[in-house]
């Protein structure tokens, strides 16, 4: 494969584009296929069939508003605005396709100037325009023709420099410079090493990576195969959750159609540079995201994380060196490569370079999948992009970074999102999950969901956050059910800031940190619990205390 | 075990072959994956208990999971899992005694956008409500 036979196949799928006059494309992402998308395309391919006109029909990845789907969009090669349909049904197809060329279906246009007037997208670029299982559509779009570049132009300091000069960093959750540390494990000594790449997302109520995974496969394949070139490697994994077992497929496809066109494999583009992937399966560990476990778990074993250093990027993977990075910072690697670092550079804020996919969930009107820039203020997030707290309700707190994240309360919402402006609030970036909880969400109660979640999710190594998780799960019980005391909850203070300073890995680090925000900006609800038992939400059942207290 | 060389770092790729194939991992599909790959019996038994996706019990003929990550709790999982407890009288990650339903309860499935989000036998039911999961329910105890 050379670049001329690259641009052939682009040239060759807009050839055939050009035949038809409009494309209709189904979104068939998890939310969107949970409600019949698959029987929308197949009516909707029927449909067009038989109506004479030059119609093609393609199923995508995820366009993002999932809350209004299915959805359906309709592009006309004569007319720049696309259409976009929500809450579709199979029996729409008829009057959707009836439409083209005239008036579209009124009633179910779904206009959301307001959710994509303030996102940038860059690594959801393709998702919702490609066929995912399809080679040929990533490359119409440029897929691909950034390791081409670096294959025949660039040096492998030369693409770390860019990456270094792009300000990338982590999308992990981390935030660690990307191109600090592609140079580490490219100094590292050694003739065998591994990139890795962390698709085990983990964190309840996130589902960029899904989506990314899912939406434009070779995206990810086309990063860490640059990656590798970058650091000298010849091998990479993927390490997906089995409970994506569509983001698995997919990758597998997008793996199979990679090598059959030579972009994979030995000698890729006629340069001495090999490289290939390997799939391997997560099996329900939150822990395995955090990168010493997840090798533990590649190698077939239990997924323990070990203490650093050594750091993944001297020894890691069968003791070589290995590269780490998420699924979605591979994804941002082909348009830096293309545009130049300095075109990612110039986006962002003074110190969080790019864009961020947040999966914006919860009690929110418009959930789903949004990319913004850094620096974008929380309530531009929230009220312009996700339209606001639905059913009349008020706004209480927006959950980031899982839980390993905090809340931020609604006085805090005019900070910009970047990586130290959210530590300093006492959450995380995290992976990119973010959840709105209204005045119907007890703020004791879900950091009890979280420590309860860390509690099971433990590995058990250390004993901080083994014993220590445990231990604030009960305090946090028995405040709870209304029979806590101010002792409880001073000794929670304590216990949150031992697990947080003596855990080993980010698993413990980071549990406390959902009680510790909340204890910041909400104690009065965990006093209102203790002192008159009492759930301001309306959550917790404190019946049990009452009647003792009677 | 063959697709991947015998290699021993396949193990819980082998794993997972074998409990999609048989629903779950026996004492001795555990001991045959052990021997076939050389790895010790307490390392293949470590990871088979160590990762939550692993089951060792066999499951009912249906399986009810209702996810419980963030989203889905915000928008009360907890009242769904609840109520299925109840009608079924187990309690989550048990089998009802005539080995029909499964009561199992997940860690995030993904599908945050349409929370809360039940899985009947592997399929998504977004926005699922008591009722719909009750109903279901139903429908397999006539069975």
């Amino acid at each position: 494969m050379t670049i001329e036979e690259l641009e052939q196949i682009a040239k060759s799928v807009q050839q055939e584009n050009e035949k038809y006059d409009y494309e209709i494309n189904v979104c068939m992402d998890l939310a969107c296929a949970s409600q019949g998308a698959g029987a929308i395309k197949d009516a909707l391919e029927q449909a067009a069939g038989s109506c004479g006109k030059k119609v093609c029909v393609r199923k995508t990845g995820c366009m993002g508003p999932c809350s209004h789907g299915p959805l359906v969009r309709v592009d006309a090669c004569d007319d720049p605005e696309d259409t976009l349909y929500h809450h579709v049904k199979a029996k729409n197809a008829e009057a959707i396709v009836k439409s083209l060329g005239e008036k579209p279906v009124a009633e179910l246009q779904c206009d959301l100037s307001g959710h994509f007037d303030k996102q940038v997208r860059v690594v959801l670029e393709n998702a919702g325009y490609i066929d995912p299982e399809k080679i040929d559509d990533y490359i119409a779009r440029d897929g691909y023709k950034a390791l081409l570049t670096v294959l025949t132009e660039m040096t492998p300091s030369g693409v770390i420099h860019r990456i270094t000069e792009s300000g990338l960093r982590g999308r992990g959750g981390g935030g660690y410079p990307t191109g600090l540390k592609w140079g580490t494990v490219a100094k590292a000594a050694g003739d065998v090493k591994y990139v890795v790449c962390n698709g085990d997302e983990g964190d309840p109520g996130a589902f960029m990576d899904r989506s990314v995974m899912e939406g434009d496969p070779h995206r990810v394949i086309e990063g860490m195969a640059i990656a590798a070139y970058a650091v000298g490697a010849n091998k990479g994994f993927i390490y997906v959750r089995a409970e994506y077992p569509v983001a698995v497929s997919r990758l597998t496809t997008a793996l199979r159609e990679a090598r059959r066109h030579g972009l994979l494999g030995n000698n890729i583009c006629n340069t001495p540079f090999s490289f290939d992937v390997e799939i391997r399966l997560g099996a329900g560990a939150f822990v395995c995201g955090e990168e010493t476990a997840l090798i533990a778990s590649i190698e077939g074993q239990r997924g323990t994380p070990r203490p650093r250093p050594p750091y993944p990027a001297s020894s890691g993977l069968w003791g070589k060196p290995t590269l780490i990075n998420n699924v979605e910072t591979y994804a941002n690697i082909a348009p830096i490569v293309r545009n130049g670092g300095k075109w990612f550079f110039n986006m962002g804020s003074e110190r969080s370079k790019g864009t961020k996919v947040f999966a914006l969930t919860g009690k929110i009107s418009n959930t789903g999948l949004v990319e913004v820039p850094m620096g974008i203020k929380l309530r531009e997030i929230i009220e312009d992009i996700g339209g606001g707290v639905p059913g009349g309700h008020t706004f209480k707190a927006v959950q980031t970074g899982g839980p390993s994240g905090g809340c931020i309360p609604s006085e805090m919402l005019d900070v910009g999102v970047s990586y130290d402006a959210l530590l300093k609030m006492g959450s995380i970036m995290g992976s990119g999950g973010m959840i709105v909880m209204d005045d119907t969400s007890c703020m004791v109660n879900v950091a009890r969901f979280f420590i309860e979640f860390c509690m099971t999710e433990s590995c058990g190594k250390c004993i901080p956050c083994r014993a220590g998780t445990a231990q604030m799960f009960t305090l946090l019980t028995r405040i709870c059910t209304g029979t806590g005391t101010m002792d409880d909850l001073a000794l929670l203070e304590d216990l949150c800031t031992t697990v947080k300073e003596t855990s080993l890995c980010g698993l413990g680090q980071t549990a406390p940190n959902p009680v510790l925000s909340t204890l910041k900006y909400f104690r009065t609800e965990y006093i209102e619990h203790i002192a008159n038992k009492r759930c301001p939400a309306g959550v917790c059942n404190m019946e049990a205390a009452l009647e003792v207290v009677a | 075990m063959r697709k991947n060389g015998f290699a021993r770092h396949a193990l819980i790729e082998t794993l997972h072959t074998v409990q999609s194939s048989f629903g779950f991992l026996d004492d001795e599909a555990i001991r045959f994956v052990a021997l076939s790959l050389r790895v010790p019996l307490s390392q293949a038994y470590g990871v088979a208990t160590f990762y939550h996706y692993f089951t060792l019990k066999p499951p009912g003929r249906h399986t009810c999971t209702v996810c419980a990550g963030t989203a889905c709790y915000i928008k009360g999982a907890d009242k769904l899992i609840a109520a299925a407890e109840q009608r079924l009288g187990i309690k989550q990650g048990q089998t009802t005694p005539d080995g029909n339903i499964s009561l199992m309860v997940a860690r995030c499935v993904g599908a945050c956008s349409r929370a809360p989000v039940a899985l009947s036998d592997g399929e998504v039911v977004g926005e699922a409500t008591r009722e719909q999961v009750l109903e279901q329910l139903e429908r397999w105890a006539a069975e």
